[in-house]
Protein backbone atom coordinates (compact mmCIF):
# COMPACT_ATOMS: atom_id res chain seq x y z
CA UNK A 1 0.00 0.00 0.00
CA UNK A 2 3.32 2.16 0.50
CA UNK A 3 4.36 1.86 -2.44
CA UNK A 4 1.52 3.46 -4.29
CA UNK A 5 1.88 6.07 -7.08
CA UNK A 6 -0.45 8.87 -4.98
CA UNK A 7 -1.54 9.59 -2.04
CA UNK A 8 -4.97 8.53 -1.21
CA UNK A 9 -7.36 8.69 1.77
CA UNK A 10 -10.52 9.07 2.28
CA UNK A 11 -11.93 8.79 -1.12
CA UNK A 12 -9.73 11.17 -1.94
CA UNK A 13 -6.20 10.71 -4.55
CA UNK A 14 -3.71 13.72 -4.80
CA UNK A 15 -0.58 13.19 -6.46
CA UNK A 16 2.05 15.81 -4.19
CA UNK A 17 2.88 14.24 -1.17
CA UNK A 18 3.47 17.90 -0.18
CA UNK A 19 1.10 19.68 2.18
CA UNK A 20 1.83 23.02 2.90
CA UNK A 21 0.17 25.43 5.06
CA UNK A 22 -1.14 28.95 4.48
CA UNK A 23 0.48 30.56 7.61
CA UNK A 24 3.62 33.25 8.28
CA UNK A 25 3.97 34.33 5.11
CA UNK A 26 5.27 38.03 4.55
CA UNK A 27 2.40 38.63 2.28
CA UNK A 28 -0.43 36.92 0.20
CA UNK A 29 1.31 37.44 -3.49
CA UNK A 30 4.20 35.62 -1.81
CA UNK A 31 2.51 32.56 -0.62
CA UNK A 32 -0.24 32.40 -3.37
CA UNK A 33 3.69 32.17 -5.36
CA UNK A 34 5.18 29.76 -2.71
CA UNK A 35 2.30 27.48 -3.13
CA UNK A 36 2.71 27.46 -6.68
CA UNK A 37 6.36 26.52 -6.62
CA UNK A 38 5.11 23.74 -3.92
CA UNK A 39 3.43 22.01 -6.42
CA UNK A 40 1.08 20.83 -3.67
CA UNK A 41 -2.68 20.17 -4.13
CA UNK A 42 -3.69 20.27 -0.36
CA UNK A 43 -3.40 23.76 1.57
CA UNK A 44 -4.22 23.75 5.65
CA UNK A 45 -5.93 26.91 6.79
CA UNK A 46 -7.20 28.32 9.95
CA UNK A 47 -10.95 29.17 11.11
CA UNK A 48 -11.28 32.42 12.57
CA UNK A 49 -13.43 35.47 13.24
CA UNK A 50 -14.36 36.91 9.96
CA UNK A 51 -12.43 40.47 9.33
CA UNK A 52 -15.11 42.84 9.35
CA UNK A 53 -12.83 45.83 8.20
CA UNK A 54 -13.32 45.36 4.26
CA UNK A 55 -10.37 47.34 4.16
CA UNK A 56 -7.96 43.93 4.38
CA UNK A 57 -7.99 41.49 2.01
CA UNK A 58 -8.85 38.07 2.19
CA UNK A 59 -7.04 34.90 1.95
CA UNK A 60 -9.48 33.13 -0.12
CA UNK A 61 -9.30 35.47 -2.52
CA UNK A 62 -5.51 34.15 -3.17
CA UNK A 63 -5.85 30.80 -3.29
CA UNK A 64 -7.68 28.72 -6.75
CA UNK A 65 -10.16 26.50 -5.38
CA UNK A 66 -9.89 25.31 -8.64
CA UNK A 67 -6.72 23.99 -8.21
CA UNK A 68 -6.29 23.46 -4.22
CA UNK A 69 -8.27 21.35 -1.96
CA UNK A 70 -8.20 22.99 1.10
CA UNK A 71 -7.52 21.05 4.70
CA UNK A 72 -8.68 23.29 7.58
CA UNK A 73 -7.39 22.97 10.92
CA UNK A 74 -8.15 23.12 14.69
CA UNK A 75 -4.76 25.23 15.90
CA UNK A 76 -5.35 26.75 19.20
CA UNK A 77 -7.87 23.93 20.65
CA UNK A 78 -6.88 22.46 23.94
CA UNK A 79 -10.49 20.15 24.54
CA UNK A 80 -11.70 17.51 22.28
CA UNK A 81 -14.98 19.78 22.98
CA UNK A 82 -13.27 22.89 21.72
CA UNK A 83 -11.51 21.16 18.56
CA UNK A 84 -14.86 19.19 17.15
CA UNK A 85 -16.58 23.19 17.49
CA UNK A 86 -13.86 24.69 15.00
CA UNK A 87 -14.48 21.20 12.50
CA UNK A 88 -17.84 21.52 12.65
CA UNK A 89 -17.46 25.17 11.75
CA UNK A 90 -15.45 24.36 9.33
CA UNK A 91 -17.53 21.98 7.56
CA UNK A 92 -20.03 24.87 6.88
CA UNK A 93 -17.44 27.60 5.76
CA UNK A 94 -15.79 24.83 3.53
CA UNK A 95 -18.51 22.08 2.49
CA UNK A 96 -15.62 19.64 2.79
CA UNK A 97 -15.36 16.50 5.20
CA UNK A 98 -11.73 16.75 6.00
CA UNK A 99 -10.37 18.35 9.08
CA UNK A 100 -6.61 18.26 10.23
CA UNK A 101 -7.58 17.90 13.72
CA UNK A 102 -5.30 19.72 16.65
CA UNK A 103 -5.58 19.33 19.96
CA UNK A 104 -2.63 20.81 21.87
CA UNK A 105 -1.52 19.91 25.10
CA UNK A 106 1.08 22.25 26.42
CA UNK A 107 1.68 25.93 25.01
CA UNK A 108 5.70 26.16 24.99
CA UNK A 109 5.92 22.62 22.96
CA UNK A 110 2.43 22.69 21.12
CA UNK A 111 2.43 18.82 21.69
CA UNK A 112 -0.80 17.38 21.09
CA UNK A 113 -2.81 16.05 24.34
CA UNK A 114 -3.63 12.55 22.92
CA UNK A 115 -6.11 11.57 25.00
CA UNK A 116 -8.56 14.48 23.90
CA UNK A 117 -6.78 13.88 20.05
CA UNK A 118 -8.30 10.46 20.48
CA UNK A 119 -11.81 11.12 21.94
CA UNK A 120 -12.31 13.91 19.28
CA UNK A 121 -11.27 11.61 16.53
CA UNK A 122 -14.32 9.27 17.45
CA UNK A 123 -16.72 11.74 17.25
CA UNK A 124 -15.95 13.21 14.30
CA UNK A 125 -15.38 10.18 12.73
CA UNK A 126 -18.91 9.30 14.02
CA UNK A 127 -19.99 12.49 12.26
CA UNK A 128 -18.46 11.43 9.07
CA UNK A 129 -15.64 13.57 8.90
CA UNK A 130 -12.23 12.55 7.28
CA UNK A 131 -9.96 12.88 10.25
CA UNK A 132 -6.47 13.96 9.72
CA UNK A 133 -4.94 14.18 13.63
CA UNK A 134 -1.57 15.83 14.06
CA UNK A 135 0.30 13.23 16.80
CA UNK A 136 2.80 12.37 18.81
CA UNK A 137 5.67 10.29 17.20
CA UNK A 138 4.10 7.50 19.10
CA UNK A 139 3.39 3.87 17.18
CA UNK A 140 0.82 3.19 19.73
CA UNK A 141 -1.42 6.26 19.66
CA UNK A 142 -0.82 5.64 16.08
CA UNK A 143 -2.44 2.72 16.08
CA UNK A 144 -5.76 3.60 18.72
CA UNK A 145 -6.22 6.60 16.11
CA UNK A 146 -6.07 4.11 12.99
CA UNK A 147 -8.51 1.88 15.08
CA UNK A 148 -10.70 4.51 15.83
CA UNK A 149 -11.03 5.95 12.18
CA UNK A 150 -8.33 8.27 11.55
CA UNK A 151 -7.57 8.80 7.68
CA UNK A 152 -4.00 9.06 8.09
CA UNK A 153 -2.10 9.77 10.65
CA UNK A 154 0.39 12.46 11.06
CA UNK A 155 3.27 12.31 13.42
CA UNK A 156 5.53 15.37 14.31
CA UNK A 157 9.01 15.13 13.04
CA UNK A 158 10.12 17.74 16.33
CA UNK A 159 7.87 20.77 17.61
CA UNK A 160 5.65 23.02 15.41
CA UNK A 161 7.42 25.70 13.70
CA UNK A 162 11.16 24.56 15.49
CA UNK A 163 12.51 23.51 11.95
CA UNK A 164 14.77 20.96 14.48
CA UNK A 165 13.96 17.77 11.65
CA UNK A 166 12.82 14.36 11.86
CA UNK A 167 14.20 13.96 15.68
CA UNK A 168 13.26 10.26 15.78
CA UNK A 169 13.49 8.38 12.87
CA UNK A 170 13.16 4.99 14.70
CA UNK A 171 10.18 5.58 15.98
CA UNK A 172 8.65 7.09 12.76
CA UNK A 173 9.73 3.81 10.74
CA UNK A 174 7.85 2.03 13.85
CA UNK A 175 4.94 4.04 13.26
CA UNK A 176 5.44 2.82 9.25
CA UNK A 177 5.08 -0.60 10.45
CA UNK A 178 1.90 -0.56 13.17
CA UNK A 179 -0.49 1.28 10.83
CA UNK A 180 -2.01 0.51 7.61
CA UNK A 181 -3.29 4.33 6.41
CA UNK A 182 -0.85 6.77 5.08
CA UNK A 183 1.33 8.46 7.72
CA UNK A 184 2.20 11.94 6.87
CA UNK A 185 5.28 14.12 8.44
CA UNK A 186 3.17 17.15 10.38
CA UNK A 187 5.47 19.54 11.96
CA UNK A 188 9.47 20.48 12.64
CA UNK A 189 10.56 20.41 9.27
CA UNK A 190 13.35 23.06 8.66
CA UNK A 191 15.05 22.56 5.42
CA UNK A 192 14.77 19.91 2.26
CA UNK A 193 16.94 17.06 3.76
CA UNK A 194 14.63 17.11 6.59
CA UNK A 195 11.57 16.41 4.07
CA UNK A 196 14.06 13.72 2.35
CA UNK A 197 14.55 11.70 5.07
CA UNK A 198 10.54 11.59 6.03
CA UNK A 199 9.71 10.52 3.04
CA UNK A 200 13.16 8.05 2.35
CA UNK A 201 11.56 6.11 5.45
CA UNK A 202 8.66 5.57 3.68
CA UNK A 203 6.55 7.97 4.73
CA UNK A 204 3.45 8.83 2.58
CA UNK A 205 3.59 12.43 2.92
CA UNK A 206 4.80 15.69 4.54
CA UNK A 207 3.48 18.35 5.76
CA UNK A 208 4.68 22.16 6.45
CA UNK A 209 4.64 25.60 6.96
CA UNK A 210 6.93 27.14 8.68
CA UNK A 211 9.68 25.52 7.26
CA UNK A 212 9.08 27.36 3.68
CA UNK A 213 7.23 30.37 4.83
CA UNK A 214 10.27 31.67 7.29
CA UNK A 215 12.39 31.06 5.03
CA UNK A 216 14.50 34.04 3.78
CA UNK A 217 13.05 33.15 0.15
CA UNK A 218 9.73 31.47 0.54
CA UNK A 219 9.34 30.41 -3.33
CA UNK A 220 12.82 29.30 -3.78
CA UNK A 221 12.17 27.01 -0.43
CA UNK A 222 8.91 25.62 -1.37
CA UNK A 223 10.65 24.30 -4.85
CA UNK A 224 13.32 22.66 -2.59
CA UNK A 225 10.68 21.07 -0.66
CA UNK A 226 9.22 19.86 -3.59
CA UNK A 227 12.10 18.05 -5.09
CA UNK A 228 13.22 16.97 -1.70
CA UNK A 229 9.86 15.37 -1.24
CA UNK A 230 10.41 13.59 -4.63
CA UNK A 231 13.68 12.63 -4.51
CA UNK A 232 12.74 11.61 -0.78
CA UNK A 233 10.11 9.12 -2.15
CA UNK A 234 11.90 8.04 -5.25
CA UNK A 235 15.23 6.97 -2.96
CA UNK A 236 12.81 5.23 -0.78
CA UNK A 237 10.69 3.08 -3.96
CA UNK A 238 14.91 2.84 -5.02
CA UNK A 239 15.76 0.90 -2.23
CA UNK A 240 18.98 2.49 -0.85
CA UNK A 241 22.00 0.23 -0.10
CA UNK A 242 22.54 -1.53 3.21
CA UNK A 243 24.81 0.60 5.62
CA UNK A 244 28.00 -1.05 6.11
CA UNK A 245 31.54 0.19 8.13
CA UNK A 246 34.14 -0.53 5.87
CA UNK A 247 34.59 -0.03 2.26
CA UNK A 248 33.58 -2.17 -0.68
CA UNK A 249 35.41 -0.32 -4.19
CA UNK A 250 33.25 0.11 -6.80
CA UNK A 251 36.21 -0.23 -9.16
CA UNK A 252 37.08 -4.02 -9.92
CA UNK A 253 40.70 -4.31 -9.17
CA UNK A 254 40.96 -6.73 -12.83
CA UNK A 255 43.11 -5.37 -15.57
CA UNK A 256 45.42 -3.47 -13.17
CA UNK A 257 49.27 -3.67 -14.27
CA UNK A 258 51.51 -6.28 -12.73
CA UNK B 1 -31.36 46.76 18.93
CA UNK B 2 -27.76 45.43 20.15
CA UNK B 3 -26.25 41.92 19.27
CA UNK B 4 -22.79 40.82 20.08
CA UNK B 5 -21.04 40.25 16.71
CA UNK B 6 -16.73 38.70 16.77
CA UNK B 7 -16.49 39.98 20.35
CA UNK B 8 -17.92 43.68 19.80
CA UNK B 9 -21.10 45.47 20.42
CA UNK B 10 -23.52 46.09 17.12
CA UNK B 11 -26.70 47.98 16.33
CA UNK B 12 -28.49 46.18 14.09
CA UNK B 13 -32.34 46.61 12.82
CA UNK B 14 -35.12 44.58 14.57
CA UNK B 15 -36.21 41.01 12.89
CA UNK B 16 -33.18 41.41 11.16
CA UNK B 17 -32.25 37.61 9.63
CA UNK B 18 -28.58 35.82 9.12
CA UNK B 19 -28.87 36.52 5.83
CA UNK B 20 -29.64 40.46 6.36
CA UNK B 21 -26.40 40.46 8.56
CA UNK B 22 -24.40 39.00 6.22
CA UNK B 23 -25.34 41.37 3.49
CA UNK B 24 -24.94 44.36 5.52
CA UNK B 25 -21.35 43.33 6.55
CA UNK B 26 -20.90 42.83 2.90
CA UNK B 27 -20.38 38.78 3.26
CA UNK B 28 -20.64 36.30 0.92
CA UNK B 29 -22.71 33.00 2.41
CA UNK B 30 -20.96 30.85 0.78
CA UNK B 31 -17.77 31.62 2.35
CA UNK B 32 -18.37 31.70 6.25
CA UNK B 33 -19.52 30.17 9.32
CA UNK B 34 -22.07 31.21 11.66
CA UNK B 35 -22.74 30.71 15.16
CA UNK B 36 -25.57 31.95 17.41
CA UNK B 37 -25.11 31.53 20.79
CA UNK B 38 -23.90 28.11 21.35
CA UNK B 39 -25.67 26.67 18.06
CA UNK B 40 -24.24 26.66 14.58
CA UNK B 41 -26.63 28.14 11.81
CA UNK B 42 -26.56 25.80 8.67
CA UNK B 43 -26.46 27.88 5.74
CA UNK B 44 -30.00 26.65 4.11
CA UNK B 45 -31.06 28.82 7.19
CA UNK B 46 -29.74 32.10 6.84
CA UNK B 47 -32.46 33.67 5.46
CA UNK B 48 -35.35 32.02 8.21
CA UNK B 49 -32.96 32.86 11.13
CA UNK B 50 -34.38 36.36 12.84
CA UNK B 51 -31.58 37.64 15.81
CA UNK B 52 -32.76 38.81 18.84
CA UNK B 53 -31.41 41.36 20.94
CA UNK B 54 -28.05 39.85 22.87
CA UNK B 55 -27.24 37.43 20.71
CA UNK B 56 -23.99 36.35 20.18
CA UNK B 57 -23.02 36.12 16.55
CA UNK B 58 -20.26 34.65 15.33
CA UNK B 59 -18.90 34.97 11.86
CA UNK B 60 -15.99 32.66 10.87
CA UNK B 61 -14.25 32.08 7.99
CA UNK B 62 -10.84 30.67 6.54
CA UNK B 63 -7.65 32.51 7.62
CA UNK B 64 -3.87 31.19 7.58
CA UNK B 65 -2.55 28.89 9.21
CA UNK B 66 -0.40 26.01 9.49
Amino acid sequence: MRNGATLKFGGKEFHSRLIVGTGKYPDYHTMQKALEASGAELVTVAVRRVNLDRTQESLLDYIDLKRYTLLPNTAGCYTAEEAVKYSRLAREVGMSEMVKLEVIGDQRTLFPDNEELLRATRILVKEGFIVLPYTNDDPVMAKKLEDAGAAVVMPLGAPIGSGLGIRNPHNILFILQSVQVPVIVDAGVGTASDAAIAMELGCDGVLMNSGIAGAKDPVMMAEAMRKAVEAGRQAYLAGRIPKKLYATASTTMEGMIE
Amino acid sequence: MQIRLNGKVREVAEGITVRRLLDELGLHPMRVAVQRNVDIIKRERYEEVVLQPGDTVEVLTFMAGG
